[in-house]
């Protein structure tokens, strides 16, 4: 029913666009891994492998990534466990209340990560509110020092921030399960234990898997709450890049650290929505 | 939804209870500490909190840098809007009603965004910028948050799409109206609630962005960086007090979305997330 000149009209503009804004930008990326800075600290256009010898020989990146991925494994686990017994609550037991409790898990969504994350900063501090409080209370005589600059505070601060991600598909694939079979399980004598176990888990992964997969990903590329919260210990992988794209300058190791992230990236993608289109065909 | 339980375990939903409100604990005690200590005299940290006072309000709304940096921010999220929205609702149009080699990669490009980190965004944006000689500055975020949010227009104008009636498309044309009339006066209108809800959804998240923003940023300030160099130089409740404000900005925004999703919308930020976690 659509014209030629239709469809051409609809395709064309944002296909251009996007191949000018993110298409050519990530073959950019691409493309500059393989090239180095001068000793004028300009950029030199012609190939090299250099960045990733070094990736390969300098251990600190290697040491660094794996911590991201320490960090964002514990931020993806406490998100699930924080989010998936709550979106059993709505989905199961909430009753009249959920629509309510559903709102209330979207609103700190919608407040600004930065804010949040400068929340717990004020919180955490050595003479944080926290700290205050436990003195106030006598509970400790002296602040705590672990709780601020500190891979717990990056870990506690991004789980903040992403469970409502990890909630919200947990949720909707909950609220898909058909209420019969849940039904027919108890029926057939399950108690509801092995219903949960044998029936509404297994029809939850896809769920899981989405919000895992968040929650994982966009906590590995994180360098603003590392910065924010933190120190020297809670470097992230992203870190050591925005340095190499600041003061550093070396744009093309920077690329190089990054393309090797996107890479992992895309492969859990990859990797989730594969395991993902297994379990929903049961 | 009832519970269609037999034998609802009483016990179970009991812990789970509990579990529920310490998380809404949880997820709450940040935002109700930044609010709180919005108002306390001496400094954005002790308890209990003394000496409430209004002056970081009296401080913050003389404060020129801090407002400079807003109306940057709400000129870049609208821009930002208009891009995402007139290319969005095309990609999104597209991917529904034409075919063309290389369909399936330019989806998943368009989504990529939603799901990547930011700093891959920025920093391919700043490559692409350097590369053109493209002086940084407003106009720059603005491109960078146009691309990113492009996916969140296509998503939610896609899902308005896939109930729309092509039936009234078609009569418009039977009738005599050409594809730009009946463009206008039958396909935008129909999709109406899922652009103001992404408009809504896309402004809200330009405001907030700061990972994009970051690396692309030039002389003049938006909201997010000027707070994220405050927060460098050392920290007073002036803070709270803007932040504070912003979280009230955003209930209304919520509150206006709900107002949407009565009108027969299904859950845009949920959608979302689940449209960005599965790759369509």
């Amino acid at each position: 029913m659509f014209s030629r000149a239709y469809r051409a009209a609809i395709t064309v503009p944002p296909l251009l666009w996007v191949a000018v804004f993110l298409l050519v930008p990530y073959a950019l990326l691409f493309c500059y891994s393989f090239w180095s800075v001068s000793s004028t600290q300009m950029i030199v256009h012609s190939w090299t492998l250099d960045n990733y010898r070094d990736l390969w020989r300098v251990n600190v990146y290697w040491q660094t990534l794996f911590r991201s991925m320490w960090i964002a494994a514990r931020v993806m686990i406490f998100s699930l466990l924080l989010g998936y017994p709550l979106a059993y609550y709505l989905s199961f037991h909430a009753g009249p209340r959920k629509d309510l409790f559903y709102q209330l898990v979207i609103i700190p969504l919608w407040v600004s990560y930065l804010v949040r994350a400068y929340a717990w900063k004020t919180i955490l501090g050595s003479d944080g509110v926290l700290n205050t409080l436990l003195q106030y209370v006598h509970l400790t005589k002296h602040p705590l020092e672990f709780l601020l600059y500190s891979p717990f505070a990056v870990v506690l601060t991004l789980t903040h921030i992403y469970t409502p991600f990890t909630f919200l598909p947990i949720y909707a694939s909950l609220e898909h399960i058909p209420r019969n079979l849940v039904e027919a399980s108890h029926d057939l004598g399950a108690s509801p234990i092995q219903t949960f176990w044998r029936v509404i888990l297994p029809l939850s992964i896809p769920g899981v898997l989405a919000g895992a997969t968040f929650a994982f990903v966009l906590s590995l590329g994180d360098f603003l709450a590392p910065l924010l919260l933190g120190g020297p210990s809670g470097i992230m992988i992203s870190n050591i890049v925005v340095s190499l794209f600041g003061a550093a300058y070396n744009w093309p190791l920077g690329a190089a650290i990054s393309l090797c992230m996107l890479l992992l990236v895309l492969a859990l993608l990859f990797l989730s929505e594969n395991l993902e289109k297994k379990w929903s065909f049961r | 939804m009832e519970l269609p339980m037999r034998n609802p375990s009483n016990g179970k939903a009991g812990w789970l209870s509990w579990h529920a409100f310490a998380v809404f604990g949880f997820l709450y005690l940040p935002i109700v500490t930044l609010i709180v200590y919005s108002f306390n005299g001496s400094g954005v940290g002790g308890f209990p909190p003394r000496n409430l006072t209004l002056d970081w309000y009296r401080i913050l709304f003389a404060d020129d840098a801090i407002w400079t940096s807003v109306l940057n921010s709400v000129i870049v999220a609208l821009v930002a809007m208009a891009i995402s929205l007139a290319f969005g609702i095309p990609a999104a149009l597209a991917l529904d009603r034409a075919n063309f080699p290389g369909k399936a990669l330019f989806r998943r490009l368009v989504l990529l965004p939603l799901i990547l980190p930011g700093i891959i965004t920025g920093l391919s944006l700043l490559m692409l910028f350097r590369e053109g000689d493209i002086k940084l500055s407003l106009t720059t975020i603005v491109l960078g948050h146009g691309t990113a949010l492009i996916s969140v227009a296509t998503t939610e104008v896609f899902a308005g799409l896939q109930k729309l009636d092509r039936a009234q498309e078609e009569a418009s044309l039977d009738l005599g109206a050409n594809y730009w009339q009946t463009f206008w006066r039958v396909t935008i209108p129909n999709l109406r609630l899922s652009i103001i809800g992404a408009a809504l959804l896309i402004f809200t998240l330009s405001m907030d962005e700061i990972a994009v923003s970051f690396f692309l940023i030039g002389r003049d300030n938006t909201l997010p960086l000027e707070i994220w160099g405050r927060l460098r130089r050392g920290i007073t409740p002036e803070i709270n007090a803007i932040s504070s404000i912003i979280f009230v900005f955003s209930l209304i925004a919520i509150v206006m979305w709900y107002r949407l999703r009565r009108e027969g919308r299904t859950e845009i930020a949920a959608e979302l997330v689940e449209a960005a976690a599965q790759g369509d």
